[in-house]
């Protein structure tokens, strides 16, 4: 029944709200990250061991850890920091996501291979292989986003190649096939174009996702070395001083929250925006 | 008389089937079908669902290989040929299919669309004389050339196959294979689709296999018609031959299922 | 039995409310069948939503349809439900998405069947069986217990023929019923609704964009086009002496063949194609 699925437009929706939430969130959290590379209230690894410890509006905007680093400048570097590893391990996991998804869904041969060892990257919860290479490489950045992307590799291949088999089903890709186009050539002017709105919507989502893995691996010592201020490590050093200094907790896990909120906003909003339900006229 | 622009003979195509547990079964989707279409006829090939008619034109167009058979067209076994020489052919032959919203692809302008299959071609014209091309196309099928720079969704169905047979036409194909080419429109844009294939055949002399489950549009446009059930050509003849003393209980089963107007009247008879 | 008065339906769009359907009134009598004709968006699906009230929430409406009596546009979703089924069965286009793939043909037909009526397990069990023989699907006995999955798209129609049936509506509207099937198909459910109406006195509103449909299942027309119902009457004096320009044009579209009830059929001309 067609008719039952007509959704007419209307004005403002809870859709655009969402989007727009998601976006200028997310927008304030790469803004901040960005300007901390060229500006930020104090050098966050500058240690004042007599400021130690003081509350929000007291020494600087956030106040001070056990150290005497002022919390707004560690939080605005640690937000650069955890994007960085966040997109390089999405990075990672989208192109070898989408390349395994679009083949997969390409030749069969490759399908039933590819999906297996996708299946196995999938068994490794990135916790436990950054443990494990972390053993191997040291803790660091490349290892995080190592273990958090090749996490990714999995999802991104099943929603590549679950969305690319819907175009391959297409009667537009038999024409390019009379049209003596081959596999890769369909792929990258019908397949690619017509899935990259959901890769997109993805992405975010998939931002969102290693944020708060890498906020969990730093927790664990597992992420960047010191001095370098992660939301992870910021989050575990707050432990000792719940009590005397709840803001010390309080602010990185605020930052982890609003991060993640707003790209899952983003992603959900988008998702609803690129909903191809207009399209579906047929 | 000449040879026939396209011989199919003794087409066979099977599928495996894995069923759920158990041999391995395989399906026979086409079935010993032979026949011949004369350059400048539209041979239409009625059946119902199920029937290998849209198999048959997969193999015809290349898309898929036969079990046992040969299909020749203009001479050449198209399944004897090398790759590179098969896709050398492929602008002889062209398809248009049934989903007007699903055969052209949203995100590419139509200029782009038509202009596709000109990849087939060696000495593919760039430029001005591509955009001439396209432009004679659109105007070929009764659309503006001005449509080469629009995007699909802001055409109707009827429109929009009026695109994916431009697009077909383009390399100035001998064959063009229609999968069900009107049967997602409107009554009033499936004449008008018809039309314009018979008057396209007219100024081009083009042959054209028409694959259709609808007996009423065979009749308007066919010159021969081949009946299909079960993967068999069960008749074959010209037109009205077929559909005026058809000889097989099939094609006539097939004949007095179609809904008509020549029931009006008789049904306050029997009430 | 079902009279509908003025009925509009609109949706807001971006540039002000969509009317689908405009001004449409029609009546339909016990036992009569109608059938609603037209091209895609004239508004004929949105006509058939209306009655058995399952427009989408967004759907403004006015007029009234009534059924013996009662206006169904303002019912309370509670009074609907009594309408829905028991009253007014439905007929979808596509039996697959209609039905549950993860329940038994009988289970279907027998869970409305104990929900209005409150029978029995075994009770509504044989009356499965009784209904599914009715619409006379091939071997009822095992077919009961078939899955949708594992019946051809005319079993499929049949079995949700035998669901609209089971709460014994009064009247029947089937939406396009025969459109996903072949000719063949097509002619047996025919068949069945033909006899539905003859038979059991239900009434039938046939909605179908094939006037050959149309002509040979329904005693009274209605044609619409973009959501105004431009011609309406008996079937036989709609299809011979059409009225509207629009009727006109729907039938000289058919292919000849179709046309051949009605006399002198030209072929289509190739010379005014463009």
């Amino acid at each position: 029944m067609r008719a039952l699925v007509l959704r007419p437009r209307r004005g403002f929706r809870l859709d655009d709200a969402t989007l727009l939430v998601g976006a200028v969130l997310t927008a304030l959290l790469v803004g901040v990250a960005l300007l901390s590379l060229v500006w930020t209230p104090e050098d966050p690894a500058r240690m004042r061991i007599l400021q130690k410890l003081r509350g929000p509006l007291v020494s600087g905007l956030l106040g001070t850890d056990h150290l005497g680093r002022d919390l707004a400048s560690m939080l605005m570097r640690g937000a650069f920091n955890s994007l960085t590893i966040a997109f390089a391990a999405v990075g990672l996991g989208a192109v070898l996501g989408t390349l395994a998804g679009v083949a997969a869904a390409a030749g069969p041969r490759f399908d039933a291979v590819l999906m297996r060892v996708c299946d196995a990257l999938f068994a490794l919860p990135p916790i436990l292989s950054a443990i494990m290479l972390g053993a191997l490489l040291g803790p660091g950045a490349p290892t995080a986003i190592i273990a958090i992307g090749v996490f990714m590799i999995p999802v991104f291949a099943r929603v590549t190649r679950g969305a690319a088999m819907q175009i391959w089903a297409r009667e537009y890709i038999m024409a390019a096939r009379m049209a003596g186009k081959g596999t890769v050539r369909i792929t990258l002017e019908h397949v690619l174009p017509n899935i990259a709105g959901q890769i997109i919507v993805q992405v975010t989502i998939q931002l969102a996702m290693a944020i708060l893995t890498e906020a969990g691996l730093s927790f664990l010592g597992l992420g960047l070395p010191p001095p370098a201020p992660t939301w992870g490590r910021m989050l575990a050093e707050s432990q000792t001083y719940l009590t005397q200094a709840p803001h010390l907790a309080l602010a990185p896990g605020l930052a982890i929250a609003a991060a993640v909120l707003g790209l899952n906003l983003l992603g959900d909003g988008l998702a609803a925006r690129l909903d191809p339900r207009r399209r579906q006229a047929s | 008389m000449t040879a026939p622009l396209l011989a199919i003979e003794n087409l066979t195509r099977d599928y495996a089937l894995r069923g759920a547990g158990g041999a391995p079964r395989s399906l026979r989707a086409v079935d010993d079908v032979s026949l011949t279409v004369e350059a400048g006829s539209i041979f239409a090939v009625v059946g119902e669902s199920g029937c290998g008619k849209s198999t048959l034109a997969r193999i015809v167009m290349a898309l898929d290989r036969p079990t046992a058979g040969t299909v020749r067209l203009g001479g050449d076994d198209l399944f004897a040929l090398k790759p590179r020489a098969l896709a050398r052919r492929r602008r002889d032959f062209q398809m248009v299919f049934q989903d007007p919203y699903g055969s052209l692809n949203p995100r590419h302008s139509v200029g782009r669309i038509v202009a596709e299959p000109l990849h087939l071609l060696d000495d593919a014209p760039r430029g001005g004389a591509r955009e001439a091309l396209v432009a004679r196309a659109l105007e070929d099928v009764g659309l503006p050339a001005s449509a080469a720079g629009s995007y699909p969704h802001e055409f109707s169905g009827g429109q929009r196959q009026r695109i994916a047979i431009a697009r077909a036409l383009i390399t100035n194909p001998k064959l063009v294979v229609a999968d069900e080419a009107v049967s997602a429109l409107d009554l009033s844009i499936q004449a008008q689709i018809l039309r314009l294939i018979l008057s396209l055949r007219d100024r081009h002399g083009l042959t054209v296999l028409f694959i259709t489950h609808n007996i009423g549009v065979v009749d308007e446009i066919a010159d021969r018609v081949g009946v299909m059930q079960a993967g068999r050509l069960v008749e074959a003849g010209p037109v009205r031959e077929v559909l005026d003393h058809p000889q097989q209980e099939y094609t006539r089963r097939l004949l007095a299922a179609e809904p008509t107007l020549a029931v009006l009247g008789r049904r306050r008879k029997r009430a | 039995m079902l009279a509908i008065r003025n009925l509009s339906i609109a949706f807001p769009g971006p540039d002000g409310p969509v009317r689908v359907v405009d001004g449409v009134s029609l009546e339909v009598a016990r036992g009569e069948s109608l059938g609603i004709v037209g091209e895609s968006g004239s508004g004929k699906s949105m006509l058939s939503l209306a009655t058995i009230g399952l427009l989408p929430r967004s759907a403004r409406t006015s007029g009234e349809i009534r059924l013996e009596g009662r206006n169904i546009l303002g019912m309370s979703e509670r009074a609907l439900c009594g309408v829905r089924g028991r009253r007014i069965g439905m007929i979808f286009q596509e039996p697959m998405t209609a039905l549950n793939p993860a329940m038994t043909a009988g289970q279907q037909i027998a869970e409305g069947i104990r929900l209005h009526r409150a029978a029995g397990r075994a009770e509504a069990r044989a009356e499965a069986l009784r209904l599914l023989d009715r619409v006379r699907i091939p071997d009822p006995a095992r077919r009961i217990d078939s899955y949708p999955h594992e019946m051809s798209g005319g079993q499929r129609q049949r079995v949700g023929i035998a669901i609209a049936l089971a709460l014994k509506p009064d009247l029947l509207i089937a939406d396009e019923p025969t459109t996903a099937l072949d000719v063949t198909v097509q002619k047996e459910i025919l068949d069945i609704l033909d006899e539905l109406v003859a038979d059991l006195g239900l009434s039938l509103i046939l909605i179908s964009h094939d006037l050959g449909v149309i002509a040979r299942s329904t005693d009274r027309t209605l044609v619409m086009c973009r959501g105004r119902a431009v011609e309406q009457g008996t079937t036989e004096a709609v299809l011979r002496q059409p009225t509207a320009a629009y009727t006109r044009d729907l039938i000289a579209a058919l292919p000849r063949r179709a046309r051949a009830g009605l006399g002198a059929a030209a072929p289509l001309a190739a010379g005014d194609a463009r």
